[in-house]
């Protein structure tokens, strides 16, 4: 089977689950509506105004877009930065990227962007410098004479994500300590239905950093020689990795922006892929996306339910799964990326 | 790999090297001395195995850098079959040019035959996948290097001779014109050695392949190259014929020790480090 043909199986295959995880997110719900009313809502049968309508096409269906968005923006980040820095626990929450982009979000809030599709950019804008910002960071703090040392790679990850944490807090404090539970539940990600051009700009900005890491995708296989080596076979190292670097840091930024940072989507999805379709970024990048967007629609059908009719923030589930597994690829991580 | 190319001889070298000058930036890297090469100038004529000898940081790491664009001269010219190498485009120089470097990437998760199809890049920078004619090339490379059968082998897993050889298929898989080897058998054991020398040879022999050779191993420089360059702080101390290339005289002075110099089986020199008793 060709390389082609290969990767168009594999996608097939991920999109069904997919497409069965996102028909379940549509029809479970507190607000208890039968299949029958959710299949009327959703062929368009339905009165616009009935609360079937109402849940399934402006609460559910928004959502249902939002988590598959983050979820793949998310895991496509992850193997970005991975194949960045040669190291499979890289991740955006990780690496304090998050972080960084969560205190950019704050900083807009604060100067009065609030809602539209302007201020929803300008969010996104300031969500994409602090993520820039805090990878730029990390990589100058991890980047020693001779390489990026995977143990000072993820402590220079955790105080960049510490620091901008307490940024964070500083700032809510010296603004409006009402405000700061509604950020609490912000920040551990939450997944609400946001207005049409705002799901719209999310999609786009997230289709063009997958974009530009998928095009890429060949060469970060050739990375992984070492940059030498890479650039010995005609890649312009420099220029790749700043392309994939800035690509990775505005599907971080995007995420938060919109929802929030939502943590080690970018470490569990990749990993259970590399199992799946292997090494190669070319099967990893775009199976990451509808993977990554599966993952997401999963936990946050679950973080809707399981404690109905309250529900938990979808980062509290990813946290949950995410940080035993962290533990559990360092220690076996004698398998390399 | 195709069928075998003839270089015509007797039209320009392959490489020239035209008083090239290079120096490194002050405290860039702390690990590198200073180091400088003031104007280096050798040729490389087609078909040829060219050994590159010398003491340490004398230059031969540089040199190679250059050759392949990680490093640009200051001063000079790089030229490939009289073109300057800073106007071709990297990949256009990396058809013609494939480094099998000193050691293997570490981490490196790619298997062989994933590796091997890594140096058809330049053949289709813009490819997403490789096509068929690309794997047909790896075939013939993992052929040639005996790395076939380890074709689904994660890298890591292989001995460092198998190792080696498919670092050595990976640049075959270039179809290049100069095969640039880093200290081919630093990490390899006599038996390797061995074995390395004798594909090298071959490669030569069969495909008319120019073989550029860095080596600390003067013996086996002496042993396969057609001319050896002697470098001494980034100067030619003599270049020629092995035999005229490792005279005792020469060698003592450059390394600054005292060495023997005596012929093997097959009429090369071999040197030897007469050890001081003390």
């Amino acid at each position: 089977m060709t390389d082609a043909r290969r990767l168009a199986t594999a996608l097939s295959a991920l999109g069904v689950v997919l497409l069965a995880i996102g028909l379940t997110a549509l029809f479970v719900g507190s607000a208890g509506l039968s299949p029958g009313a959710v299949a009327r809502a959703l062929t368009g049968r339905a009165e616009t105004s009935s609360v079937e309508a109402i849940v399934t096409l402006s609460l559910r269906l928004p959502r249902v877009a939002v988590a598959a968005l983050a979820g793949a923006a998310l895991a496509v980040a992850g193997v970005g930065f991975q194949a960045l820095t040669r190291n499979p626990l890289a991740e955006p929450s990780v690496l304090g990227v998050s972080s960084g982009a969560a205190f950019g979000v704050v900083l807009a809030q604060i100067l009065g962007f609030e809602t539209g599709l302007v201020a929803a950019l300008g969010v996104a804008v300031f969500a994409f410098a602090g993520a820039l910002l805090s990878a730029a960071i990390v990589y100058l703090v991890a980047t020693a004479p001779g390489g990026l040392a995977i143990q000072t790679l993820l402590l220079a990850g955790v105080i960049v994500g510490i620091f901008f944490s307490a940024a964070i807090t500083v700032i809510i404090s010296l603004v409006d300590f009402n405000r700061l539970s509604g950020v609490i539940h912000w920040l551990l990600g939450n997944l609400a239905p946001i207005p049409p051009s705002s799901l719209a700009l999310f999609a786009a900005l997230t289709g063009a950093g997958v974009w530009l890491i998928l095009r890429h995708a060949r060469e970060l296989n050739l990375l992984a020689l070492g940059e030498e080596a890479a650039s010995q076979l005609g890649i312009d190292a420099e220029r790749l990795k700043r392309r994939v670097f800035v690509a990775a840091a505005l599907l971080t930024g995007t995420v938060v922006a919109f929802t929030g940072p939502i943590g080690f989507v970018g470490l569990i999805v990749p990993h259970v892929l590399r199992g799946l379709v292997g090494q190669d970024n070319r099967f990893l990048v775009p199976t990451c996306a509808v993977a990554g967007a599966t993952f997401l629609l999963a936990a946050d059908t679950l973080a809707r339910n399981v404690v109905a009719p309250a529900e938990l923030s979808v980062g509290v589930i990813t946290a949950f799964c995410g940080a035993p597994f962290f533990v559990w690829v360092l220690r076996a991580r004698s398998r390399p990326v | 790999m195709g069928p075998a190319r003839a270089e015509p001889a007797g039209l320009t070298p392959l490489i020239e090297f035209d008083h090239v000058a290079f120096a490194y930036a002050r405290a860039a890297d702390p690990r590198t001395r200073a180091f400088a090469f003031p104007g280096l100038s050798f040729a490389i004529e087609r078909g040829e195995i060219f050994g590159v000898i010398g003491p340490n940081s004398a230059g031969k790491t540089s040199l190679l850098r250059l050759l392949t664009r990680v490093l640009s001269p200051q001063r000079g010219e790089i030229r490939l079959d009289g073109r300057p190498i800073g106007a071709l485009r990297s990949w256009e120089l990396a058809r013609e040019v494939a480094v099998v470097p000193q050691e293997a990437p570490r981490p490196f998760p790619f298997t062989v035959e994933q590796l091997v199809l890594m140096g058809r890049y330049p053949h289709g920078p813009r490819r997403f996948f490789e096509d068929a004619g690309d794997a047909a090339a790896a075939r013939d490379a993992m052929l040639a290097t005996a790395t076939l059968s380890l074709a689904a082998m994660p890298l890591e897993r292989l001995s460092g001779g198998e190792r080696q050889r498919a670092l050595l298929a990976r640049a075959l898989a270039q179809e290049p014109r100069l095969l640039v080897l880093d200290e081919p058998t630093a990490h390899l054991d006599l038996r390797y050695q061995a074995e390395t020398a004798a594909l090298l040879r071959r490669l030569n022999r069969e495909r008319g392949m120019t073989v550029l050779l860095v080596s600390h191993d003067l013996n086996l420089a002496a042993e396969l190259a057609d001319r050896l360059l002697l470098l001494r702080a980034g100067e030619v101390a003599r270049v020629g014929a092995p035999g005229d290339v490792l005279e005792q005289g020469v060698l003592e002075d450059v390394f600054g020790c005292r060495v023997t110099v005596d012929k093997s089986a097959s009429g090369r020199p071999v040197v030897q480090l007469a050890y001081e008793r003390g």
